[in-house]
């Protein structure tokens, strides 16, 4: 069966999704990313669904779903990449993904997650802006 | 007696034709600015020969018949050009009840003799040219339709424009109304535009909007929604005193959204969420 690798990188987990999801590999990611946040202890998860120009309803849950559930095992989550199609469509589904950090790009995902962390943990990076804060609220 | 008519109509095309030309030339609504003369002469020579060498004695009456439409036709091309020229819907009736009375003329010339049949032929005539005149207001009106419904378009596809202000700042000037169709062009031009130029804030100036309800509001929590799926901050600039009213009236959220007066305003948040500084040039060389 397929299967989406998770990659680690220091205290983040990367996951590129380069196919269309179907509901099945969904669930398996989200069982799988789970499981290597608590085994690893990440800190942040960045998802790239750039490559993602189908989505329905379930798959907005899932990606909401791994989101909450990193929030618990102290993990922050950054989609990034996402189509504008893709975007429009959860926008019409009555899905915003609350909770759910977004960025244009893995770079730009990957500042925020730094920020985010050095936020919490208070070790780094300090002159943060309080202003800039990218969660959808 | 009907059989007589149309081929004394026949007979008589040219009286028709040049009556007709008098009439419509001594018109007072008379368009020459939008059509030249020998034009006119033309359209007008060219639906009289169709109309005349259609008509046949059982023909007369019935409208559906297929004999007709070679003259629905040229009709419906006249009116159409008319329409798209510009003419009133007074000139473009004129130029067929002109015709009809420019028939009548000659057919009264013709059964000087005899009001009965004279009577009974008019009021044949009398049908036939209302129910042409119809078919020119139908398509004369589709015409205009098409009009609009082509200016719409355009308005919708200029009144859009994606403008990058800033490196990563995007700003989209909304003007008039916001429905659904155009919230959905608003929408798709400015994440593709975010996409493109990786921008991360983008602008949405609501000045130029006349009035906002609980669907455009609708609308615009929508575009700053998918905004912020994209990853990028839109904040709402242009806010009129009388906007900010009626949407706290109507009991509409907007508190998640970043809104701002003007787009100055909303320029400089975005300077200091991207930590930028605007100074002026001379203050450099002061301490």
């Amino acid at each position: 069966m397929d299967k989406i690798p998770i990659l680690r990188l220091g205290a983040y987990l990367l996951v590129s999704i380069q196919v269309d999801l179907y509901d099945r590999l969904a669930l398996t990611l989200e069982a799988d990313l789970v499981q290597m946040v608590n085994k690893t202890g990440a800190k942040g998860v960045l998802i790239d669904i750039s490559a993602v120009s189908i989505v329905d309803s379930f798959m907005g849950r899932i990606i909401g779903n791994i989101a909450s559930m990193s929030k618990i095992l102290d993990a922050e989550t950054v989609v990034v990449g996402m189509q504008p199609a893709v975007a429009i469509t959860l926008i019409e589904l009555g899905l915003p993904l609350k909770g759910v950090h977004t960025a244009l790009d893995m770079e730009k995902g990957m500042n925020l997650l730094k920020t985010m962390i050095g936020d919490s943990s208070g070790e780094e990076d300090q002159e943060t802006d309080p202003d800039y804060d990218d969660t959808i609220a | 007696m009907s059989i007589k008519t149309h081929i004394l109509l026949q007979k008589k095309k040219k009286n028709i034709l040049e009556l007709w030309m008098k009439n419509q030339l001594a018109d007072e609504g008379l368009r020459e600015d939008l059509i030249s003369n020998d034009e006119l002469r033309g359209q007008s020579e060219e639906l009289i020969n169709v109309l005349v060498g259609n008509l046949s004695g059982d023909n007369f009456t019935d409208f559906d018949s297929d004999e007709w439409s070679p003259v629905i036709e040229i009709l419906g091309g006249i009116a159409i050009t008319r329409a798209r020229q510009g003419f009133s819907p007074r000139e473009t009736g004129n130029f067929v009840f002109s015709l009809k009375e420019a028939i009548l003329e000659v057919l009264q010339e013709e059964i000087k003799g005899d009001p009965q049949t004279l009577f009974t032929e008019s009021l044949k005539i009398n049908r036939l040219m209302d129910n042409l005149s119809i078919i020119t207001f139908e398509t004369f009106i589709k015409g205009r339709e098409e009009v609009i419904l082509r200016q719409t378009d355009e308005i919708t596809e200029i009144s859009t424009p994606v403008i990058r202000v800033w490196d990563g700042i995007l700003a989209l000037p909304i003007i008039g109304t916001l429905d659904s169709a155009r919230t959905q062009v608003v929408m798709e031009n400015l994440l593709q535009e975010i996409v493109e130029t990786g921008s991360s804030i983008a602008i949405l100036d609501i000045s130029g909007v006349p009035a906002v309800d609980s669907l455009v509001a609708q609308h615009l929590i929508k575009t700053v929604s998918a905004t912020r799926l994209m990853g990028a901050e839109c904040i709402i600039s242009g806010i009129r005193p009388e906007i900010a009213q009626t949407v706290v009236h109507l009991g509409i959220d907007l508190s998640n959204i970043i809104t701002k007066a003007t787009l100055a305003s909303a320029l400089a948040y975005s300077f200091k969420i991207m930590k930028l500084e605007v100074k002026r040039a001379g203050a450099v060389n002061k301490f």
